[in-house]
């Protein structure tokens, strides 16, 4: 007998908590922000209308430009970086070993920081005088940007490294006998196995690392403000500044529609390009 | 167990809901609660703890009875003070009393008609008109009316220097600019960095050209720019200043990672205290941070002078920049005025100058002289009571002074002017773009 359509599935009502909060607390202000945008606002008194002034500004002040050039090249090489790392990490974890379980559990911890621990942390290590790395990191355009990069790796590559241990572990064990049985050497069962297998993996955490490169802030709160000069004020940075330093909250809601509405298209975009809407198994004819 | 969950989860969310929009509702009758409780906010770093004497001791006061009021402290933690108490004025659930730094610091709130104007009640008051030094209530002050009454010490820019360092190589303290300037070279050539400098603040980087522009141009001319004059910064004390800065930088005056260096870690006070550098300009509460990191140095080799005079420049020695002190002022939509201005007359009692004094602090009080030998270095205390007693100027610091929105940018301005990514003639046209 076939079980009833939607049977086993809760009943529509079970969202309903969900789609209360994320309307109170996400929509909401979303669309409130999106309002804000068009107006002038210094936090204090009635929010006075602006009409596109602030779009005007956010558009022609070459602010958003630099802001937008730096956000994408911090995405980009973060996401290499990172990508990398935890994918050799990872099908390396999920080898058999007893001390690879020790291992692997160790490389976890930085994830389990909060950002702004980890942030003062590198700060302190990043100090000139009293460091561990001489010279000026900081105060310069490349060393600002790479210090941001490592730091951000480090945190996260434990988390990827996770998800990509996790997919390692599901490839079957017969498609590397197999190979082995053909003659295929470790590069090439990697090649052609490994990451093959791991596409959908790749897409997920491909996904997570450019959403969550996008609101990366924290750390560029603490490590850098943006500086030396400009040179690393990324968009939510560059928001934050304009909000809750210069009380320009008109300004800066501008900022935050332009970021919800990029984030969206972008993650969309992803998800397209790799295929992972389509949820193609990596099993297909085995 | 279905059901049973399934009513949980819905249960949690009204229950939330329900207490969201309570939270709401609660707060829509302004600031001061039924009960005449007002709410104070204050910075809340480890002075706050004279300010929360006061509070108790105001509470337990006849004062406080007459007035029906009491005051409930709320320390806001952090240096996002500024940002909180914006988005805490903007709301239901606002302060009655706050702290800040006066001047731009104010100037939004009073222009949405948020800060009671004080100047007839001290006029009408003895306490309040004769206890504290003129200059330092004038500084509370916008366009002539005052707006906040002092609440802790003073802060005046000094230079510090680290006496026995000085000692071993035959230097002096620097009265003037080619002294200091003999001084810098003495110290690089044995391998001292002259300055300690926390970059990464930005905010120490401003103390330098604060004092150059006094000393070279006159307080006149960021006078000129705090009333709003944005011309003001054509001056050309402005542009020689900001050469004069590229001179010390290029010349290796704060050594090579200064923009690495921050003062709120702690960085750059450790370079001073430890012998990596030689000198740090810094605003009067780097002695209780020596005092409380490397005591041992804050007490016997740490050394104090004014900012050298600038050969030829129209600035007199005795000009002081720096934070006057910190006020207290009082939000007009206040339940209780009564309450808040007796809360404000404690601050110019001896007993709450005797606990600043205490903390290391110098009030601003005018009975502060005779109580200065409480204090933990008296030498110390007396000096900085003098510097700024005898100032014929005190200018407010720069970013506390113009309004936040230029605030920012201008100090993005002095961050690329420090680390080589603008030039003094680009600093100077970009600061005057400013709004």
């Amino acid at each position: 007998m076939r079980p009833a359509r939607g049977a086993g599935r809760p009943h529509p009502s079970w969202a309903l908590p969900a789609v209360l909060f994320f309307g109170l607390f996400a929509l909401v202000p979303m669309v409130l922000a999106f309002g804000l945008s068009f107006t002038t606002w210094n936090g204090l008194g009635e929010p006075r209308p602006a009409g596109l002034a602030n779009w005007h500004a956010l558009l022609t002040d070459g602010r958003l430009t630099r802001s937008l050039t730096v956000t994408v090249a911090l995405t980009a090489v973060s996401c290499a970086f990172q990508t990398t790392t935890a994918l050799l990490l990872g099908v390396w974890a999920a080898g058999p070993q007893r001390n690879r379980a020790v291992l692997s559990a160790v490389f976890f911890v930085p994830f389990l920081l909060s950002s702004t621990a980890v942030s003062l942390l590198f700060y302190a290590l990043l100090d000139p005088n009293f460091g561990i790395v001489p010279g000026d990191t900081l105060g310069t355009t490349s060393g600002a940007f790479l210090a941001l990069v490592f730091v951000g790796g480090w945190q996260f590559i434990p988390f990827h490294t996770l998800i990509y241990q996790g997919g390692a572990r599901q490839i079957p064990e017969v498609l590397y006998q197999a190979a082995a049985i053909d003659g295929a050497g470790r590069l090439r069962r990697f090649r052609s196995i490994t990451l093959p297998q791991l596409r959908n993996t790749a897409a997920t955490s491909g996904v997570l690392m450019v959403v969550g490169s996008l609101t990366y802030f924290e750390t560029v709160l603490i490590l850098t403000q943006g500086g030396p000069g400009t040179d690393t004020a990324i968009l939510p940075y560059l928001m934050y500044e304009s909000g809750f330093k210069a009380y320009d909250f008109g300004y800066a809601s501008a900022i935050a529609t332009f970021l919800v509405v990029a984030a969206t298209a972008l993650s969309l975009l992803l998800v397209r390009v790799t295929g992972f809407g389509a949820m193609r198994s990596t099993r297909e004819g085995m | 167990m279905e059901t049973y969950s399934r009513r949980w989860f819905l249960g949690a969310g009204t229950t939330a809901l329900v207490s969201a929009a309570g939270l709401t509702a609660c707060g829509s009758g302004g600031p001061g609660d039924s009960d005449g409780t007002l709410t104070a906010f204050v910075y809340g770093d480890d002075a706050a703890k004279v300010q929360a004497k006061a509070v108790s001791r105001f509470n337990d006061s006849a004062a406080a009875r007459k007035a029906k009021g009491r005051v409930r402290l709320e320390k806001v933690p952090g240096a996002e003070y500024p940002a909180k108490l914006r988005t805490a004025m903007g709301s239901p659930n606002a302060p009655d009393v706050f702290f800040n730094w006066g001047g731009g610091s104010i100037r939004a709130y009073q222009e949405a008609g948020q800060v009671l104007d004080l100047t007839g009640t001290i006029a009408a008051d003895p306490v309040l008109k004769n206890g504290f030094l003129p200059s330092v209530l004038a500084s509370g002050a916008l366009g002539g009316r005052a707006y906040g009454i002092p609440m802790r010490g003073m802060q005046p820019v000094i230079l510090f220097y680290n006496r026995t360092l000085f000692a071993e190589h035959g230097l002096k303290p620097p009265a003037t600019w080619d002294q200091l300037l003999d001084n810098n070279a003495r110290l690089k050539k044995a391998g001292i960095t002259p300055f300690a400098l926390g970059g990464a603040d930005i905010w120490p980087e401003l103390m330098w050209l604060e004092y150059l522009v006094d000393r070279i141009g006159g307080p006149k001319v960021f006078d000129r720019i705090k009333n709003g004059d944005t011309a003001g910064w054509g001056d050309p004390a402005v542009l020689e200043a900001a050469r004069t800065v590229r001179e010390l930088v290029d010349g290796g005056a704060f050594g090579k990672g200064f923009s690495s260096v921050a003062y709120t870690n702690g960085g750059a006070p450790a370079a001073l205290a430890k012998g990596k550098a030689a000198m740090h300009l810094m605003g009067s509460w780097e002695y209780s941070t020596q005092l409380g990191k490397f005591p041992d140095f804050a007490r016997k080799h740490l050394g104090w002078c004014p900012f050298p005079e600038f050969e030829g420049g129209a600035g007199d020695i005795r000009n002081v920049v720096g934070n006057p002190t910190n006020y207290w002022s009082v939000n007009t939509r206040t339940g209780n005025k009564d309450a808040a201005l007796a809360f404000l007359r404690t601050c110019a009692s001896e007993q709450y100058a005797r606990e600043l004094i205490a903390n290391g602090d110098v009030p601003a009080t005018a009975n502060a002289d005779k109580l200065l030998d409480a204090s933990p270095d008296p030498e110390f205390a007396r000096f900085q009571y003098r510097m700024v007693r005898e100032a014929p100027a005190f200018t407010l610091s720069w970013d506390q002074a113009v309004d936040p929105d230029a605030a920012t940018p201008m100090l993005t301005e002095v961050n690329k002017l420090f680390v080589g990514k603008s030039s003094p003639e680009r600093f100077v046209a970009a600061l005057k773009e400013l709004k």
